[in-house]
């Protein structure tokens, strides 16, 4: 058996094999829920009522989305290059971390106007996440050690760090033995969109973020480049770019949206740094970015997608006991689907 | 010949436009060796690989001991005694000599492995047939020569009473070939029948008892050793009459614009060059021949930018020539790769972006880090119609949008040959050196002929033209000068009409001590 890429893409296919994707993941759903015991009609009901169906979930879902907007820019910019970065998880953290460390901390030393400090902010939060995964990109291109590896381990590092500073330098004072840090003044924190929700002003951050990503890949010298090297490295080398320098400013830019991930979330949700602040955003990017097939605008909608399943599926289970683990099935099978979809329309399959 | 083990009937092979075996019908008798002889590319071993069933002919049979083999099943060519030892070995380096060649023979769910019998078998078939090795030896600390005679062992054992070896000399040394050719001589003793590969003509004349010539797919002759010579089995691997040359203008070359001194170059793991010199000027074109492996790909390499100098000077204009891809593009230096689908462009970019690539950091297509996409469309649809680059949707249309990878070969060919000749386009004209490595390669006449005239338009022009080529129709369609690449260095160069063929072709081969 071997796959042979097909001369033309045919319309139709490529049409029909994305609604193909969707049928087969609301069947294998189907059957577990059945499985679960519950009615699959009115559990999907439910699960879509729970992510979108009211003011409230769409709020609620789009509070979740927008990390997950984030962190699948930073991964889709990276991948779209061949590089790597499976450590968004631990640049999240490290933001967080940076900006309350700037906007807490150094707001408390010095008098700042509280928009200087804002910039200021999120601009650490930026730079931490860069250099962290700078380290990586500077190891892959000058040592040829995988990246993959070095940025999923790089994630455990930083966790034990931050326990580290939440629990020593940076633990605030008041929360009782709690491992946290201190809040961020309320000045710094972002505006909520919707009264009476958790919906604030870094989904728009978020998708102005989608839509100057998708400008420096289409309109920049850089995105051009780091589109040269992720389709044919060796062909791009030989056309003179500069493959290793493209392959760190990447870094640099996937690891800056990943720190701008967790400064967002300090900014506009929890306000301080706890060591579960993030339920595997980080990861869930990967997972993001490939269902958008690594286009920065799809990211969005693939990201509000996710994080509706997600809190659809804790409404379902309240209504009709199916384990919210489903969602994470739902999601696991929808990636695996469109991923064979894609390959079905671009590869044939000889036996 | 009374019964031919081995009978091939008008075997045809066509990979898209290129057809690399053309009905060819070849027989082997019992107690003989037959040498396929060839240029690169001239079929010999997409032949042997049809035999072996890794490929299936497009029409044709093959036939061992009488029965029809089954099409593209290596495991029935296997069982009905065919075995190949490859060019490069199916060795596994942390076994032992032993187990490599039980590997696969023995059932998978027998309690009790055989290894007794087994190596009994060995040391009988070794001693047999002169193929001294240690059985428990480890694979990874055998010699080169050694593991070959191990790939032979492993076909020996499972009853091959076919032989054949693609290119087997090409990783010895001059000693172990004498050694291997000893024992094929042995082989064909004990009745069995060899199929031996080389571009080499001595060793052909030294084990061969019949050759057989293989030209662009064709078979040119077949023929019994004692009835021929090299001179003539040369003729026939690089060709007749040379097409005639398209016209050019008569003007004597002008300044030298490349100009390579004793240059090495040593890059693990690839032909290594060992002291090449060379100079390339002003309104010629300089051909460099060679057999593949020597070197020219290490040349080619070095003149685009992709690998440095060890030792050695090499000038562009008199002024050290630049370093790495972009500054060799810098310099107006016009740049053609052998593989123009994984090194001359990027498959998924689009035409216009892969016409803009190689100068998108200069003012023409980026100001401030932005793009001008509209200056580089426009650059894209100037060389589509420039040089006849054609497609669907082209030149004007959605085709400057499609993937490069969708053009065909000969297109994508001009498209990147235009790339590179308006690299250095200043006001005088085109681009002042040109390197283009097989820039014809499997390409259809049209192709071929709209490349060649761009060529030697160029160099009329006043342009330095350096063609690495393996085909030397193209070398004598196009050269001033030709220079022959052996083993790392420029043995020989003369102008164009003081070379035949058969000089060509016996200072290709010309065997070195190593």
């Amino acid at each position: 058996m071997r796959l042979e890429t097909r001369d033309k893409v045919s319309r139709s296919a490529a049409i029909v094999a994305p609604l193909g994707a969707v049928a087969v993941t609301l069947v294998i759903s189907a059957l577990l829920v059945t499985w679960a015991g519950a009615p699959v009609l009115r559990s999907f009901g439910a699960l879509l009522e729970g992510g979108f169906g009211s003011r409230f979930a769409l709020a609620e879902t789009l509070t979740r989305a927008t990390p997950l907007i984030f962190t699948g820019l930073a991964a889709a910019v990276a991948f779209r290059a061949r590089f790597f970065n499976i450590g968004a998880e631990g640049q999240l953290y490290l933001g967080a971390l940076a900006a309350v460390a700037v906007g807490g901390q150094l707001g408390n030393a010095f008098e700042l106007p509280a928009s200087v400090l804002f910039v200021a902010m999120i601009v650490a939060a930026a730079l931490a996440g860069s250099a962290w995964l700078a380290i990586a990109a500077v190891l892959r291109t000058r040592l040829a050690v995988d990246e993959v590896v070095i940025t999923l381990l790089a994630n455990f590092i930083v966790l034990l760090f931050v326990s580290w500073m939440l629990d020593g330098p940076m633990k605030d004072p008041t929360a009782m033995g709690w491992p946290q840090s201190a809040s961020l003044p309320a000045e710094l924190e972002l505006s909520k969109l919707i009264e009476r929700t958790r919906l604030h002003s870094g989904f728009v951050i978020a998708l102005g973020c989608a839509v100057a990503v998708w400008a420096v890949s289409k309109f920049t010298a850089f995105g051009f480049e780091a589109r040269a090297v992720g389709a044919n490295a060796q062909a791009a080398r030989f056309a003179g770019v500069q493959v290793d320098a493209t392959v760190i400013k990447t870094a640099l830019f996937s690891g800056a949206l990943a720190g701008l991930a967790g400064a967002i979330e300090v900014a506009g949700r929890t306000s301080y740094v706890t060591l579960d602040m993030s339920p595997g955003y980080g990861y869930a990017g990967i997972v993001v970015a490939m269902l958008a097939a690594l286009h920065p605008l799809a990211v969005v909608p693939a990201a509000i997608f996710i994080a509706g399943m997600f809190v659809g599926a804790d409404s379902m289970s309240r209504a009709v006991s199916v384990p919210t683990y489903i969602a994470d099935v739902i999601v696991a099978v929808s990636l695996l689907a469109v991923l064979v979809a894609t390959q079905v329309v671009r590869y044939r399959i000889r036996w | 010949m009374a019964d031919p083990v081995l009978r091939v009937r008008g075997i045809t092979k066509r990979f898209g436009t290129l057809v690399a075996n053309e009905d060819i019908s070849l027989a082997l008798g019992a107690g003989e060796v037959l040498a396929l002889l060839g240029e690169n590319g001239a079929g010999k071993s997409t032949l042997v690989s049809i035999l072996f069933g890794h490929y299936v002919a497009d029409a044709g049979a093959v036939e061992a001991f009488g029965a029809q083999l089954p099409a593209g099943d290596p495991a029935a060519a296997l069982a009905a005694g065919i075995g190949m030892v490859h060019q490069h070995f199916t060795l596994a380096d942390n076994l032992t000599v032993l187990e490599n060649v039980m590997l696969g023979t023995e059932p998978l769910w027998r309690a009790r492995s055989g290894i007794t019998d087994a190596r009994a078998r060995l040391v009988d078939i070794a001693a047999r047939f002169g193929l001294a090795v240690h059985a428990n030896a480890q694979v990874g600390s055998l010699s080169v020569g050694e593991r070959q005679r191990v790939e032979i062992l492993k076909a020996l054992y499972r009853g091959a009473r076919i032989l054949i070896l693609d290119e087997p000399t090409a990783v010895l040394t001059p000693q172990e070939s004498e050694r291997l050719f000893a024992t094929l001589k042995q082989f064909v003793a004990a009745g069995l029948a060899v199929i031996f590969i080389s571009h080499k003509l001595d060793e052909v004349m030294a084990v061969a008892d019949r050759i057989a010539v293989l030209r662009a797919g064709r078979l040119i002759a077949d023929v019994a050793r004692a009835t021929t010579n090299k001179a003539e089995l040369a003729q026939w691997m690089v060709g007749r009459a040379i097409a005639a040359a398209p016209s050019r203008s008569q003007r004597p070359p002008g300044a030298n614009v490349l100009q390579m001194d004793d240059v090495h170059v040593a890059v693990p793991g690839r032909p290594a060059l060992r002291g090449a010199s060379l100079a390339v000027a002003r309104g010629e074109i300089v051909a460099i021949a060679g057999v593949s492996g020597n070197g020219q790909a290490t040349l080619a390499d070095l003149l685009f930018g992709l690998v440095r100098a060890t030792a050695g000077t090499l000038r562009l204009d008199g002024a050290v020539y630049a370093a790495g891809p972009r500054g060799v593009i810098a310099t107006g230096v016009a740049r053609v790769p052998a593989d123009r689908r994984a090194l001359g462009s990027v498959g998924d970019l689009s035409l216009w972006e892969n016409a803009a690539i190689e100068r998108v950091r200069t003012p023409a297509f980026a100001r401030v880090g932005v793009l001008r996409r509209a200056a580089m469309r426009a650059f894209g649809r100037e060389l589509v119609t420039r040089f006849d680059v054609r497609g669907p949707g082209l030149p004007d249309g959605s085709g400057l949008d499609a993937p490069a990878s969708q053009l065909s070969g000969g297109n994508l060919q001009k498209l990147i040959l235009g790339r590179a000749l308006s690299i250095g386009r200043r006001a005088a004209g085109d681009a002042r050196l040109i390197i283009a490595d097989q820039p014809t390669w499997g390409l259809d006449i049209g192709a071929v002929a709209a490349i060649h005239a761009r060529l030697i338009a160029v160099r009329d022009d006043g342009g330095a033209v350096l063609v690495i080529s393996e085909d030397l129709d193209e070398i004598f369609a196009l050269a001033d000068r030709i220079a022959v690449m052996n083993h790392g260095r420029i043995i020989e160069t003369r102008a164009a009409r003081e070379w035949t063929l058969a000089d060509l072709g016996l200072a290709m081969a010309e065997q070195r001590a190593a």
